[in-house]
Parts: structure tokens; C-alpha cells; sequence
């Protein structure tokens, strides 16, 4: 597995938010994290990645317990993070937010340029030197993303990559995640939106009120309209 | 006409350490959010090593490789400090960062005098800049033009490390946003600790540079903290170009203000920071949001007024107070008196920071003004005591109704160095204004009444006026006013949506609080028989602060308790130690570290604690897991 969440508790002061929540991604897999707003699914990313103060757990990523380490560390192992909210530098241009992101190369994870991103987001390359406050949120959104690729992460947490992009803007977005997963990065994204995660993923976690209520393939969950109609709105 | 281009290039070479200093405090709280008042405790002992180590080496190698090292060394400091005490307390509110980082000062002050004596020490000449080159019959120090030349170049290589190296970028981001930074795999640590040693090490060769121009000496760090804050207030904290511009404009100012008003020069700066604030009140070159940070931290439990047990308890305190002069001798009832007095001083911030969530870090300046209101009115008027007493504290009250219109535009951090900078111009008009003030001779001989002047008398007046203001405060805290107060502090933003005139409010209060301040400061003069500028100077106000803080902000009179036992055990330390900076500087330090969260907050956790253990099972953090922020 590459990565396996075991009993994750989270807290924001006295609000209890995650309730022992489980969940495993294969190598190479694409898995989307369902739920409706204020579910869970940022808080599970955040408490993967150690932005949460107060979780327990276990996290094993590529065999490692990570669940004790800081942040930058996790990281560094190869756990990439896009956080929702497109939370780019705006004081810094397009290049200068990929260099933060930056990180050595690593051997059992794909190699991502500026060039190669250049084309995987073609957007992005023709605002290099364009502070990121002045880009519209489609292109921001890119470039949270290109930014975290940008660390050659094994596994990467896209948090909603489609909230409030445009139809054709969601299609790039869908073929570049799709490239993602074809170069062999693992993938977990959270999702309301169905169709999107339909179109991405292997398989699939519904979250609810910070439990996991289902998880299996995307055939399963589609022949369980139940389950998609009590927990997603469509 | 020389004349005046002689004095400008002054002003300009001037400006150069003041830049140093001043970029190196906004890059530091750019990254880390810490405005760091040990600042100008760097800026000294970069200025005391190199002053050893050019008297020690010699030659144009000895003296420029000194100043280099003596700021690398100071950066090693730096370092130090950043690793075991700052990182201690990033996570606290900033009022205990100002104020952990203040005991740093105290206690560096005893310590270059410790290590290089009480006396002015006067520095090496920079070998190749020894000579004056002449204009126009004017002479110019060549000194001067290298610092001159030397402002702009450190602006470049400061715009150059920021733009074009990873590290700069690093910087920029993490300035924006931290937490992200960190989840790009950054580690924050030692980028923080390398920002503060870049910071340190400006502050310090500011220092270093200035000691062909100036004496060394124990006080420099605080005049110089003074003017950083007044540059980063009117250049915007965060911007090196800000601090470039601004330090040049103070610079100037102070240089033409010496032509305009020779006594109070200072008075011009105040004009255009005033100017600055109300047309930007973020700086001319900062930017709106980051002043909108509010002094967090004051989480605060629902207050109500005393049950009549309490009542009954205070009213029984204070009677066994009031009979004191029946047992105890002179000396004792002079130190009653004086903690009495204090007691009115603490109790006075402690509105204004609990109530009103607006930290002051010069509030003795109004405790000042009400002391030499009254010197000017028994003196210069020679009115009688009574009268003095109820008309000296106009005089903080006029101050703070000045002042405080500035202050209340701003907020946290911002608020706090613009109390301060306002309190240290009023001490330096005390200080300069010889003619009216005395200067640093102070006004003696405002003795009191003979119906007060026996010490069981004055005992029981300041012992009844502490009393009076006290419930006065109270009762003002519960009044429709205190919790319009409590909203403009809980959320500037929400309270304004309900028709509060928040600005309106905070300055209401603020002038209340200086004027109780004030009340405090007539006694004082009357109890001391004379008025000195350390009456309002700044050691004053940090007392005033620390003594809120011990007695918890967090509630409702812990001013008053507060008061009792700081200036109790301050009067006894300073009777048993010449150091007392320094102890006095450690304690502080260790109330920051130890309590990063105030005492009340420390005993609300350990409260907690209690509660979530008792039932089994319920425990939080069966494995907890280490935050990485
Ligand atoms: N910083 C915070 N402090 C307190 N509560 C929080 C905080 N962040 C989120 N919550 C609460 O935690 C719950 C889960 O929030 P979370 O952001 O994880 O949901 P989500 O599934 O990502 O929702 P969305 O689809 O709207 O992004 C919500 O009830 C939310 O109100
Ligand atoms: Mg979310």
C-alpha cells in the first residue's frame, strides 16, 4: 500500500471533527475522498500532512509511520499537498511560487520540470513572471498544483481540484490529473462533485460528518444508489 | 546654502544605521511575526564587540574586519536566542512576544555594563575615512559620505538576496503564508532562525558602524528601538524600501527639526508620523492587512460583577489596608503609599488591555504628565494641594486624548510601538525642554499639604483614591460602555456592523486610562516630593505591564493584585541587588516562557487537564501527535 490511514481522530479545539477514519491507497491508484461540504475531507488531507494540532492515528506512507513527524518532513517523504482554497503566493510570480515548491529528485517517483509543467499546464508558461494575485482561478488553481508537482511527490492530496472552475477548465484539469496518474503518481482527491471523480478515479470513500460510511470501486457505488443519494448531493 | 547641504548629507549618513536597524526588525517580523524589541539590544553589543575588537586589532584590516565580525558574532547571538527562547514563543499572543523580548533588553543593558563598564566609550576612527573633505568652507566627514554611499548599497544587496536567491523567495513566501510554506516541504525552523540572524546581523553592524561617529554607551539601544519603531510605523513593518525611505525622512527631520526647535526637535517627527498615520495608517509603503492583526490570545472567560461575598472580602482587605499606620513605621507606610499609587497605575493599563484588548507599551507617559501637572501647578502656579491634585491629571489626560486619537487607529503590534514611541517623545521634551522641565534635574519640592503630609495621611489618601478608582474601573467595566469596549476588542469589525463607533470607544478609553494614569502620577509627585523624566520613561511602562500581566490579563482586577506583588518585590529587590535589570529581565523572560500563555491561560490549562482526566476513556490525545507548526 502506499498509503494507509488508520483510526485518524481529529479535533479543532473542543470540536471533534474526524471519527476514526480508515482508508488505503494503492500504488499508482487514483481514490477520490466523497463527501458534502464541511464532511471532512480537508481536515482528513490537513491531519494526513500534520496541519492539525490535535489528531491521533496511525499514517503509514511507503511503509513509514509518519504520523508523529512535522509537516515539512511528510512532505519530504514525497506526500504531496494541493490545498483548496488555491492558496498560491500572490506576491510572487508564477515561477517563483514553483521554486518554493521545489525539491530534489526522487527515485521512485516521476521527475517534474518547469518545462514539463510548461506543457502539462500550458496556461501557466505563457505568465511566467506574472505575480500569482493577478491570475484568474482557473490558472490559480493550475499552478497549486504545478507548484506541489514541483516537489516530485510520490502521492499527492488534491483538495476539490474542480470547485468553481468553468467546464473547460474542469477538462484540463481532468486530462492533467489523468497524465499525473499515467506517469505514476498516486492520487487522492476530494470531491462533491461525482461526475468529476467519475472521471478520474479508480476508487472511492464517502465521508460523513467526519466518518467513513463507504468505500469500494466506482462500479460498487454506482450500483448502491442509495448510498450515493443519502450521502452526495448531486 | 553649504550649510544647509552640509546638514542634509548629515541627516543622510545618519540614516544609514537607522536603515540597517530598522530593515533588519521588518524582515524579522515579515517571516516570524515577532516584532522584536531586543532589536536595539543588538544594535548595542554590535557596537560594544566592535568597539573591543578595533581597539584590540589595528589597521584598516582590523578595524573593517572587527565591525564584520562583531556583527557576525552578534548574528551567532541571535541565533542563540531565536533557538531557545523565540521559538518557545511563536505561538503566543504577541503582547508576551514584545514583552519576552523586552526582558531580553533589561537584562542585556546590565550586562554590557557588567562586561564594559558604566562610561561612555569612544571608538577608533575608520582608517581611510579619517579626514573631512570641505564644501563650499563646510566641513564634511568622509566618514559620513561612506555611510552615505553605504544605505543604498545594502538596499541593493538586500533587494538582491530577496529577488534573485531561493532563500529570498523562501522568505517572500513564508511572509505571505507560513503554513503553506511548510507543506511544500520547507522546513520553517531553520528558515526562521536564519531570518532572524539576517536581521540580527544588520541591527548589529548598524551598531558597529556608528563607532567613529558616536560614544558607546548603555542607553543607545533603547533610543535607537525607539527611532526603528517610529521609521517601521511610518515606512510600513514588512518593507525594506519602507524602512529606506522612512529612515532617511526621520533622519532629515531630526537634522532640520535641531534648526527649527533646538530643544524638541523630536516633535517634528511626531508631526509626520501623525501625518503618515491618518493618511496610511499601514505605512507608506506597508500593507492594509497586516496591520489588521488584533492582539490575540485574550481568550476570555464571561466576567461578572463581585457577589456580595466578594464584596464584602474586598470591603474587609481593605480595611485591614486601612489600618496599616497603626503598626507599621515610616518606612513601611511610604512603601504602602507607593504601592498604592501603583495599584491606581496598574489598574488603569489593565483596563485598557483587558477591556479594551489595546496593549500600551508607554502608558507612563500619562502616569508622567499627571506628576508634572501637578509639579507645574504647585510650583510654576504654587496652587494648593487639593487643587493640584485635581487639576495635574488633565495634563495626562490632554496627552492621552492627543496621543491616543493616533494610537486607536491602529492596532496590536502597531498600537503597541506607537504608545511607545509616543511615550519616549514625551520623555525627551521632558528630558530637552530644560527650561520649563528642569530636564534631568527634575522639579523639586512639591511637598504636600500639612493635612496630608504626615505618612499615615498620605497613607490613607492614596490608599482611598486606589480604592475609589478601582471600583470606579469596575463599575465602568459593567456599564453599557465596558461592553460596547469588549466588542470593539472581541471583533473590531462586527461591532462596527452593530452601529458601534469602535475608533470612538477605544479612544474614550483610552483617555480614561490615561487619566487615571494620571491620578497616579499626582500622587506620585506629592509622595516623592519632585518629578523626574523617569517618571515617564519606558522601564516605567514595562513595570506597569508586567504587573498586568501577573496578575492576569484575563480577568477583571487583576491589575490590583498584580501591583501588590510586583512593586513589593521590586522595592525589596532593588534594595538587595545593583542588577536589578537583569533579574528583573530574567523574570520576565521566565513568565514568558514558562506561562507562553499567561498565567490565567496556564491555570485555565492545567484546570482542564484536571477535568479531562477524570473520566476514563474520555482522554483526548490517547497518542498524541506532535503539531508540525
Ligand atoms: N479551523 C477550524 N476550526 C474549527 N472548526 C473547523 C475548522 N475547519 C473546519 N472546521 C469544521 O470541521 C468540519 C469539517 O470541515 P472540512 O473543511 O474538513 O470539510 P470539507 O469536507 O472539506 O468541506 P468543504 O467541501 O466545504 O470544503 C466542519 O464542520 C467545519 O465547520
Ligand atoms: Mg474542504
Amino acid at each position: 500500500m502506499k498509503l494507509t490511514v488508520q483510526d485518524l481522530n481529529s479535533h479543532y479545539g473542543p470540536a471533534h471533527i474526524l471519527f476514526d477514519i480508515g482508508f488505503e491507497v494503492g500504488e499508482g491508484e487514483v481514490v477520490a475522498l466523497l463527501g458534502r461540504n464541511g464532511a471532512g475531507k480537508s481536515t482528513t488531507f490537513r491531519s494526513i500532512v500534520g496541519l492539525v494540532a490535535q489528531r491521533t492515528g496511525r499514517i503509514t506512507f511507503e511503509g513509514k509511520d509518519v504520523s508523529a513527524r512535522p509537516t515539512h518532513e511528510i512532505v519530504r517523504e514525497g506526500l504531496g499537498y494541493v490545498p483548496e482554497e488555491r492558496r498560491i503566493f500572490t506576491d510572487l510570480t508564477v515561477e517563483e511560487n514553483l521554486e518554493v515548491g521545489r525539491q530534489p529528485k526522487r527515485p521512485n517517483a516521476p521527475y517534474w520540470t518547469r518545462e514539463k509543467l510548461f506543457t502539462l499546464f500550458p496556461n501557466l508558461g505563457e505568465m511566467k513572471g506574472r505575480p500569482g494575485g493577478r491570475m484568474s482561478g482557473g490558472e490559480q488553481q493550475m499552478l497549486t498544483i504545478a507548484r506541489t508537482l514541483m516537489g516530485n511527490p510520490s502521492l499527492v492530496l488534491l483538495d476539490e481540484p474542480s470547485e468553481g472552475l468553468s467546464p473547460k477548465i474542469v477538462e484540463q484539469m481532468v486530462d492533467a490529473i489523468l497524465t499525473m496518474k499515467k506517469e505514476g503518481v498516486s492520487i487522492v482527491v476530494s470531491e462533491q462533485n461525482l461526475h468529476f471523480a467519475r472521471l478520474i478515479s479508480d476508487r472511492a470513500y464517502i465521508i460523513e460528518r467526519g466518518r467513513i460510511c463507504f468505500g469500494g470501486t466506482m462500479a460498487e457505488l454506482d450500483a448502491r444508489p442509495d448510498i450515493r443519494d443519502a450521502h452526495l448531493s448531486l | 546654502m553649504a550649510f544647509y547641504v552640509v546638514q542634509f548629507l548629515t541627516g543622510l549618513a545618519s540614516a544609514a544605521s537607522l536603515f540597517l536597524v530598522a530593515s533588519g526588525l521588518s524582515i524579522i517580523f515579515g517571516v516570524t511575526r515577532i516584532v522584536n524589541f531586543a532589536h536595539g539590544a543588538f544594535y548595542m553589543i554590535g557596537a560594544y564587540i566592535a568597539f573591543t575588537l578595533t581597539e584590540r586589532f589595528s589597521g584598516a584590516f582590523g578595524f573593517w574586519g572587527g565591525v564584520v565580525v562583531a556583527a557576525l558574532a552578534v548574528a551567532l547571538i541571535g541565533v542563540l536566542v531565536e533557538m531557545v527562547l523565540l521559538r518557545r514563543i511563536y505561538h503566543a499572543p504577541e503582547l508576551f512576544q514584545l514583552l519576552g523580548t523586552f526582558g531580553l533588553t533589561l537584562m542585556v543593558e546590565d550586562l554590557v555594563v557588567l562586561i564594559w563598564g558604566p562610561d561612555d566609550l569612544v571608538g577608533r576612527r575608520a582608517p581611510g575615512f579619517k579626514g573631512a573633505v570641505d564644501f563650499f568652507g563646510q566641513n564634511i566627514p568622509s566618514y559620513d559620505l561612506f555611510l552615505i554611499a553605504l544605505g543604498p548599497v545594502v538596499l541593493g544587496v538586500l533587494w538582491l538576496l530577496f529577488q534573485r536567491t531561493r532563500w529570498g523567495v523562501l522568505v517572500r513566501a513564508a511572509t505571505q503564508d507560513r503554513d503553506m510554506v511548510a507543506a511544500l516541504g520547507v522546513n520553517q525552523k531553520w528558515l526562521f532562525t536564519s531570518v532572524f540572524a539576517v536581521g540580527v546581523f544588520l541591527a548589529a553592524l548598524g551598531g558597529a558602524l556608528q563607532i567613529p561617529r558616536d560614544a558607546v554607551h548603555h542607553a543607545m539601544d533603547l533610543r535607537i528601538i525607539v527611532e526603528v519603531f517610529v521609521v517601521v510605523v511610518i515606512g510600513g513593518l514588512g518593507s525594506i524600501v519602507g524602512a529606506f525611505v522612512a529612515a532617511v525622512l526621520v533622519s532629515e527631520l531630526n537634522a532640520f527639526g535641531i534648526l527649527i526647535f533646538p530643544k524638541i526637535s523630536i516633535i517634528l517627527v511626531f508631526l509626520v508620523m501623525a501625518v503618515v498615520l491618518i493618511v496610511r495608517p499601514w505605512g507608506l509603503f506597508g500593507k492594509p492587512e497586516a496591520a489588521a492583526r488584533k492582539t490575540p490570545g485574550l481568550t476570555v472567560n464571561p466576567w461578572r460583577p463581585l457577589t456580595s461575598n466578594e464584596r464584602l472580602a474586598a470591603l474587609a482587605a481593605l480595611v485591614i489596608a486601612a489600618t496599616l499606620p497603626l503598626f507599621a513605621g515610616n518606612y513601611a507606610l511610604t512603601v504602602g503609599s507607593e504601592i498604592a499609587i501603583f495599584v491606581i497605575f496598574a489598574v488603569s493599563l489593565h483596563f485598557l488591555m483587558s477591556v479594551g484588548g489595546l496593549a500600551s507599551f508607554g502608558h507612563a507617559a500619562y502616569f508622567g504628565l499627571g506628576a508634572y501637572g501637578v509639579a507645574f501647578l504647585a510650583k510654576m502656579a504654587g496652587l494648593p494641594m487639593i487643587v493640584c491634585l485635581l487639576l495635574g491629571p488633565l495634563l495626562g489626560c490632554m496627552g492621552a486624548a492627543v496621543f491616543g486619537f493616533f494610537a486607536v487607529q491602529l492596532s496590536g503590534v502597531y498600537f503597541a510601538m506607537l504608545t511607545l514611541a509616543f511615550a519616549q517623545i514625551v520623555w525627551s521634551i521632558a528630558f530637552q525642554w530644560v527650561s520649563v522641565t528642569g530636564g534631568d534635574n527634575g522639579i523639586l519640592g512639591v511637598w504636600p499639604a500639612s493635612w496630608a503630609a504626615s505618612p499615615s495621611h498620605f497613607y490613607w489618601l492614596a490608599l482611598g483614591v486606589a480604592a475609589l478608582v478601582t471600583v470606579t474601573l469596575r463599575i465602568m467595566v459593567f456599564s453599557p460602555f465596558g461592553y460596547a469596549l469588549r466588542a470593539t476588542r472581541d471583533s473590531l469589525l462586527r461591532s462596527e456592523a452593530v452601529g458601534i463607533n469602535a475608533k470612538r470607544i477605544q479612544w474614550t478609553a483610552f483617555v480614561i486610562a490615561g487619566t487615571t494614569a494620571g491620578i497616579g502620577g499626582a500622587l506620585f509627585a506629592y509622595l516623592k516630593g519632585s518629578v523626574f523624566p523617569d517618571n515617564l520613561g519606558i522601564s516605567l511602562s514595562v513595570d506597569a505591564l508586567v504587573m498586568v500581566l501577573l496578575g492576569g490579563v484575563e480577568t477583571v482586577s487583576g491589575g490590583v493584585i498584580g501591583a501588590i506583588v510586583y512593586k513589593a518585590l521590586n522595592i525589596w529587590l532593588v534594595s538587595q541587588t545593583d542588577l536589578s535589570k537583569l533579574v528583573l529581565g530574567g523574570f520576565i523572560v521566565l513568565i514568558v516562557v514558562v506561562f507562553p500563555k499567561g498565567i490565567v491561560g496556564m491555570l485555565e490549562m492545567l484546570a482542564q487537564r484536571r477535568r479531562k482526566s477524570s473520566p476514563p476513556g474520555s482522554s483526548l490525545l490517547a497518542k498524541p501527535i506532535e503539531s508540525a507548526e
